[in-house]
């Protein structure tokens, strides 16, 4: 009887040990290749794990849908936005001349770049949607530079891992990982439907996330930090927003 | 029989139909799972609604296109017009966090359940419909049987009947992977990898529409589901899909 219950006792110990070891070795392994979210801790830390690292295996670099020219919603729809501050509004009163977006983190070389410094850099058009976690959707045309033009103009250095930006409205940061960051249709985005970008719609700059919802295109950036690693997530929204 | 040997008493009672369990256990674990996971999944769904209750068809729609229905509900955004005077609390954070957590725990559960049910011979004996019930009598006999409820109540626990198979097959078989569909079609970077799962239905707004018709279709499912096992007995049905058995006196006969 006791022999049973200790042959019971060491086998289930051994078991629970190799699965918790299994376990660690599992997160060690899913966090060398980038699978594990900065908000993977807490009771929904294994959904918000198990979608980005899904969604990371699975489509680290597909295309998001681009449209043709007659699908572009007329009107589109900005969503609110807080009051502008002082600060925006000076810069508006300047017609943006004095915009500048600041890159800064694990870079080469920092730099703090004009809105013509920008423009300067190859031009991406695209056709995407924006679809915001609310249920609604609509199609624009978007024309910017990629990210990753920026990002190579200051030369990331290879430990970078994450894209901080920062928006000139207070409270308003997010990040992006480098598959999103790196990828092509990522866009430091300053004209829309032909014309500059409206103020209502992030204008004169925004980071379009095509790939991932809209609340992670955030609006009026003025500063990107390469990083790698993000304070604990503070936000109440989840960091990856591809679902 | 296959799929009464995960229990270990069936194993225990050869040749003993009585004692084998109504429901095994892979069958009673996946149900109770699969309840709660839905109940989290509605609960944090229709907080997600509230954010927009507006739906449409296509590819786009926003407050700015008309709206193919909308529900009489006030909204948590200032910006959707409802006619309420007041605006309700953003719940999108928790809410779409317990949503995919719920929907993981789910098709895990579905996929243990489909692999269970297959092997075991489950779906073919127990609810793909028996050879004499496969007609439109059979059907519209069970059906009309179903509006007796002296019938209901004396019908066979040990069995599902025609119109209970059906039931439960278009749930698992139909309504769950549509529902799993229409929530990936309004995944930006799942639609990324795969994007006729979108295209294939229409749209975004279309997927999501069909999200929304579908869940509402599975609740019907729940309520008359809930109602079926309160007409035949609830507590005994009850029992049955928590212990196996529908009562200790079903053990000893």
């Amino acid at each position: 009887m006791s022999g049973i219950s200790r042959r019971t006792v060491i086998s289930r110990g051994i078991a629970a040990a190799a699965g918790l070891s299994g376990l660690a070795l599992a997160e060690r392994i899913a966090d060398r290749f980038g699978l594990v979210p900065p908000d993977h801790g807490g009771i929904y830390g294994p959904g918000e794990t198990l979608t980005y690292a899904a969604h990371r295996l699975l489509m680290r670099h597909s295309p998001a849908r681009e449209f043709s020219r007659s699908q572009i919603s007329s009107p589109p729809f900005a969503n609110e936005t807080a009051p502008p501050t002082d600060a925006f509004k000076r810069l508006q009163a300047g017609g943006f001349k004095n915009w500048s977006l600041s890159i800064d983190g694990l870079v080469a070389h920092p730099a703090s770049l004009s809105l013509d410094d920008v423009r300067r850099l190859p031009v991406r058009t695209q056709i995407t949607q924006v679809a915001c976690e609310e249920g609604w959707s609509y199609v624009a045309e978007w024309i910017g530079t990629p990210l990753v033009e920026v990002l190579n103009a200051v030369g990331i250095l290879p430990q970078a891992r994450y894209v901080m930006y920062f928006s000139i409205q207070p409270d308003w940061v997010d990040s992006i990982d480098m598959a999103d960051a790196l990828h092509p249709q990522t866009l430091v985005t300053y004209a829309m439907n032909g014309a500059d970008l409206p103020v209502p719609f992030g204008g004169p700059l925004r980071l379009r996330v095509p790939r991932q919802l809209g609340y992670k295109s955030v609006k009026y950036v003025t500063r990107m930090t390469v990083t790698d690693r993000l304070q604990p997530f503070q936000g109440s929204y989840a960091w990856y927003a591809g679902i | 029989m296959a799929d009464t040997a995960w229990d270990v008493s069936s194993v225990l009672s050869v040749g003993a139909r009585t004692d084998a369990p109504r429901h095994g256990a892979i069958v009673r674990w996946t149900h109770w799972i699969t309840a709660l996971s839905f109940l989290a999944l509605l609960v944090s769904g229709m907080e997600i609604v509230v954010s927009h209750p507006r739906f449409y068809w296509g590819e786009n729609g926003n407050v700015l296109t008309p709206a193919l229905f909308s529900l009489p509900i006030p909204s948590s955004r200032a910006t959707v017009p409802t006619g309420y005077g007041y605006v309700l609390p953003d719940q999108n954070g928790w809410s779409r966090f317990l949503h995919f957590e719920a929907a993981w725990i789910l098709v895990f559960t579905g996929l243990v359940y489909v692999m269970f049910g297959l092997f075991s011979g489950h779906f073919r004996n127990s609810l793909l419909p028996r050879a004499a019930d496969r007609s439109w009598r059979a059907f519209s006999d069970s059906l009309a049987e179903h509006f007796r409820v002296d019938a209901l109540a004396g019908a066979d626990a040990r069995s599902y009947n025609l119109l209970q198979r059906l039931a439960y097959l278009v749930v698992i078989f139909v309504m769950f992977p549509l529902v799993v569909w229409t929530g990936l079609a309004m995944s930006p970077a799942f639609v990324s990898a795969i994007p006729s799962t979108a295209s294939a239905l229409g749209g975004r707004q279309t997927a999501r529409t069909l999200h929304f018709l579908l869940s509402v279709a599975l609740v019907l499912f729940l309520l008359v589901h809930v109602a079926m096992v309160w007409l035949a007995g609830f507590r005994e049905r009850m029992t049955a899909m928590i212990t196996g058995h529908a009562s200790a006196r079903e053990e000893s006969e």
